[in-house]
């Protein structure tokens, strides 16, 4: 079950935090973007769709953008009808994902153009893309950005 | 369209048949349409080209039930299948691009695996990009062509485009196995060396993946960090942190070794405040926040435990603290990580007044985001920084009006550890609102905490009565179990308060019996103070006018009634009985004993009997044995297993254990018999006492009785056999209630071997002297952790020994920490205290178990 494999990587890894998946759904629940950084079988990973959605969609604006979920947190925020989600550490530094999720949206808005949901679901690829560009092994990697936005431009003019 | 007619037409030629149109057809041209057809034919048949994947996610689309979509897919994955399977180069991009997209809505595609790596392996960029995706998204390390890939990731990290040996690095980053990052962890560590910024930044992050999958090569990437630091590309900057920080984390040898690095880091970060302003990296203002914020992280994880490095970040903490904009949430994150790291380090008493009071104004700012990790924060440092946190405290009381259920969760935990002899009165009142106000999933936490802190700091016992009765009919039913017994024996010893806690129970019993914790608590005092209500005595407030069959009334209800439970029912039939020595309607009593000794409840029916038969045979005891409770001394507070002991009367004395059980008793009644006598702690005290004859409905009580000379009235204590297990006889000698004298024990090392440590430190329990409290402290002076760290303990036959939970079971290398742990030791005989520990714990890799005696207890601990 999803709960003992995020838990047995807890234990191994006991003092190393970092983002567990980044998930982008819209209020239906159907999955815009799913990206791991820990392995899962399919119908783990499923499950944790599930469990994300359920958890993140009851809240309203009354709630903080913090949610307990298992032994980590979910940090999150709804953009339109777009829920971006990142699940991290419980030691993780809450407010500073929060500006890692928004420096994301912002690089997607500015690269579709004022981006809607639309764009995410034609254009899935190239949204990994830029998950790509601004994370790796867990970690934020590039936080700039006009470099990410070059970066992408290039990577756009060789298809 | 044509392929359909002109087929027909070809089979109607082959029977032989001719239809109307072509009747009259020469055979020539019936020869030459056949040659039409099948050019027709093949054309037709061959597969169209696959449909474009931004044609699919329409289609898909339109599709308006899971049936339908479902129906799309199959028919698409088939074409796709089949398209595979034709081994096409142009189109397999297109295909697995189609796939991956199901597989997003959730659909298997566990057949495109292969194709992934074709598509890796070949050289149009578009084509590796694809099945680098497909290659993350479709297959990880349980899949076997997983293995595959490292060819390929291999010759692409050294490919001529950037971009391509991006991608690997990418890949390999992020779900890159063991062996894989075994075998490519020397081109990884190539690349971290390359002037190409773009390509270090990955590299670095994969380096750091390659470390958690494979610590062992760790060693491997320490040359490429000697000049990280010195970047100036903030992403380069902000990803050798990131490694070095993994590394760090990792392995202490590498965290003594980066130690150096402070001064340069302290230095990054003043340039990074002082700087003006740097559009690429400006987030609301603030010059890389992200980086910042890492940094911070791995200064604290070197500073901790050290004092040199923390001194040397004082003063930049310090600046960052009080320079940053607060006026927007990246601002916070920064001041939150600052904070995070002065709490962590060895920062000076000055500094920490400084996060705590940052952590005091995110209280009060308007986004709850904020207000939570102030909470959360507030709740680690409370215990330290005791003073520092209470300044805050009516904010914090505050927040318990939150909307947010984990903001007021924390608040509540907070405001409990916050409370003390000088608020107490104030924050009752505010956690007693809470209380009555708070979602359903509070209320059993908090009642527990009111009672905790009631017990603690109450200041009088008259005020201690009435928050307990205020908790018990608002929140009566949340109540814990084990509350029930702690609240009668906090009854029991406010002797003053007898007769005014039970008026207050009788009124609250009048108006609400749903609520058993306090039904329970009310038939126990009824029972026990009965003939204080009766007759009016309350001094604390007016005396109510009740008549003895009033009274019978209520408990009688209780025992009709559908909201009780069963152990409330045993709670009113025993009050019923008491109350036969204390009122003088005794034949009432008896015809309601009489009833239930033919009740269905077995646990009922066992008491009725045996009230009967106290009735009917052993009438001359009854007065006695019914006798008012003495006080009861409490040697453990609100733990599971209680030490209880009387410090009675003589007279009483030996029968009150028969009353012990059925006290001690009420939340786990088991409908065994024989448990009606032994209670979870008065077990040691029955067991001795009870010759071995058999058991039979009632006869518990009678073989009890016959054990004892009772022959002559009541013996005293004194005859009772000597081979009673200490917690009887210790009550009799003569103690004070409340023992406050502790002459200070010192403290000694137990144990040194190995590099680890055992400390006992000592107190005395109190009220009971003769309850030794020792406090084991476990360090570690080796280089590694000492993990699963378990303590055992074993102490000759005349004493007992309880052993509390541990603080935690992993020692920290270099007496970075210590495990604590509690042992309380009864040592009734005044024994010399000795001592057998058994240490286990895991040691780099390898399990450790040493056996050893302790034998230099200090006198005092036992004396």
């Amino acid at each position: 079950s999803p709960g003992t494999v995020l838990e047995t990587h807890c234990t191994r890894r006991q003092n190393i935090s970092h983002i567990r998946f980044i998930l982008i759904q819209n209020r239906a629940g159907k999955t815009r973007l799913a990206k791991w950084y820990m392995q899962f079988d399919d119908d783990e990973k499923q499950k944790l769709i599930e469990e994300v959605h359920a958890v993140v969609t009851v809240r309203d604006a009354k709630h903080t953008n913090f949610v307990e979920f298992r032994n980590f947190k979910i940090i999150y925020r709804r953009y339109a009808g777009l829920y971006f989600c990142i699940c991290v550490d419980v030691t993780d530094n809450n407010l500073a994902y929060l500006e890692g999720i928004h420096n994301f949206v912002e690089v997607l808005n500015e690269y579709f153009h004022n981006v809607c949901e639309l764009d995410l679901v034609f254009n899935f690829y190239k949204v990994y893309t830029v998950v790509d560009e601004m994370f790796l092994a867990g970690e934020i990697r590039e936080t700039s950005q006009t470099k990410v936005l070059k970066q992408l431009l290039m990577l756009q003019s060789l298809e | 369209m044509c392929s359909c007619y002109y087929s027909s037409v070809w089979l109607h030629v082959n029977t032989g048949e001719c239809n109307l149109a072509s009747k009259h057809v020469p055979l020539q041209y019936l020869i030459t349409l056949h040659w039409f057809e099948t050019l027709f034919l093949c054309v037709f048949q061959r597969m169209p080209a696959p449909i474009r994947l931004r044609e699919l996610i329409r289609t898909i689309r339109t599709a308006r039930t899971q049936a339908e979509e479902r129906e799309m897919i199959q028919k698409e994955c088939a074409a796709i299948r089949s398209s595979f399977r034709e081994e096409d180069n142009t189109y397999r991009c297109r295909n697995v691009a189609k796939l991956l997209y199901m597989h997003m809505l959730g659909y298997p595609a566990h057949f495109g695996q292969l194709e992934c790596l074709k598509l890796i392996a070949s050289q149009k960029f578009t084509d590796k990009r694809i099945g680098y995706l497909g290659a993350m998204l479709l297959l990880d390390e349980r899949q076997d062509v997983h293995l595959l890939m490292t060819n390929c990731i291999k010759n692409d990290l050294n490919h001529s485009t950037q971009y391509v040996q991006g991608l690997a690095l990418c890949t390999l980053g992020c779900m890159g196995s063991s062996e894989m990052c075994r075998d490519l962890a020397g081109e990884v560590e190539k690349l971290l060396k390359t002037s190409n910024s773009y390509l270090r930044k990955k590299a670095a992050l994969c380096a750091v993946h390659v470390i958690r999958k494979v610590p062992e090569l760790m060693e491997m990437f320490l040359p490429a960090t000697k000049n990280l630091l010195s970047e100036k590309n903030h992403g380069v900057l902000h990803t050798s942190v990131v490694l070095l920080t993994e590394m760090c984390e990792r392995s202490p040898d590498m965290l003594l070794h980066f130690r150096k690095l402070v001064p340069q880091l302290v230095r990054i970060l003043k340039n990074l405040i002082m700087s003006g302003y740097s559009p690429e990296h400006d987030v609301s203002g603030i010059s890389d926040p992200f980086l910042q914020v890492r940094i911070l992280r791995l200064l604290r994880i070197l500073g901790r435990s050290d004092d040199d490095s923390s001194e040397a970040m004082n003063d930049i903490l310090a600046q960052v603290a009080t320079n940053t904009e607060t006026s927007k949430n990246v601002g916070n994150a920064i001041l939150y990580e600052t904070v995070l790291t002065i709490m962590d380090i060895k920062s000076e008493s000055g500094l920490r007044v400084l996060a705590i009071n940052i952590l005091g104004r995110f209280l009060l700012n308007n986004d709850k985001n904020i207000r939570y990790v102030a909470l959360t924060s507030l709740l680690k440092t409370v215990q330290t920084d005791h003073n520092a946190v209470q300044r805050h405290r009516s904010t914090i009381v505050d927040c318990l009006k939150d909307l947010d259920v984990s903001i007021k969760r924390r608040a509540m935990e907070l405001s409990f550890a916050l409370v003390n002899g000088n608020n107490i009165r104030g924050m009752m009142k505010e956690l007693l609102y809470f209380l009555d106000s708070c979602d359903p999933e509070f209320k059993a936490d908090c009642a527990s905490g009111v009672f905790l802190a009631a017990e603690k700091y109450a200041p009088s016992k008259r005020w201690h009565i009435d928050t307990i009765m205020r908790v018990l009919t608002t929140a009566g039913s949340y109540v814990r179990d084990d509350s029930v017994p702690n609240l009668i024996q906090l009854i029991t010893n406010s002797v003053e308060m007898h007769a005014y806690t039970v008026q207050r129970l009788y009124k609250a019993l009048l108006d609400d019996i749903s609520q058993q914790p306090l039904v329970q608590v009310s038939s126990w005092c009824i029972g026990e103070y009965g003939d204080l209500l009766v007759s009016g005595q309350c001094e604390e407030e007016e005396p109510i006018q009740v008549t003895e069959d009033e009274v019978l009334d209520v408990l009688e209800g209780l025992l009709v009634s559908n909201l009780s439970t069963p152990v409330t029912r045993g709670y009113s039939l025993t009050a019923i009985m008491k109350l036969s020595t204390r009122f003088s309607s005794v034949n009432r009593i008896k015809k309601v004993v009489s009833i239930y000794s033919s009740s269905i409840d077995v646990e009922l029916q066992q008491r009725a009997v045996e009230y009967n038969a106290l009735f009917k045979k052993y009438d001359h005891m009854r007065p006695a044995l019914l006798e008012r409770m003495p006080i009861m001394e409490k040697t453990a507070s609100n733990g599971p297993t209680e030490i209880m002991q009387t410090n009675g009367e003589t007279e009483p004395s030996v029968p009150d254990t028969k009353h012990l059980p059925l006290v001690t008793q009420p939340a786990n009644q088991a409908n065994d018999l024989l448990d009606l006598l032994g209670g979870n702690d008065v077990v040691p005290v029955i067991q001795t006492t009870l010759p071995t004859k058999p058991a039979s409905a009632g006869g518990e009580l009678l073989d009890l009785l016959g054990d004892l000379s009772l022959s002559g009235g009541l013996a005293p204590a004194p005859s009772v056999p000597v081979s009673q297990p200490p917690f009887l006889l210790d009550g009799l000698s003569s103690q004070p209630l409340f023992n406050d004298t502790s002459a200070a024990i010192p403290p000694m090392t137990a144990y040194s071997k190995n590099g680890l440590k055992i400390e006992f430190t000592f107190e005395r329990a109190n009220p009971n002297p003769n309850i030794a409290v020792i406090t084991i402290h476990a360090t570690n002076t080796t280089e590694a952790d000492m993990t699963e760290f378990v303590f055992q303990a074993a102490v000759p036959k005349t004493f007992q020994l309880q052993l509390l939970s541990p603080s935690s079971n992993i020692v920290p290398a270099l007496n970075q920490g210590s495990v604590t742990q509690v042992i309380r030791v009864l040592n009734p005989q005044k024994q010399q205290l000795r001592m057998r520990v058994k240490l286990t714990y895991t040691h780099k890799g390898s399990p450790v178990q040493d056996l050893a005696e302790v034998n230099n207890f200090p006198p005092q601990s036992w004396q």
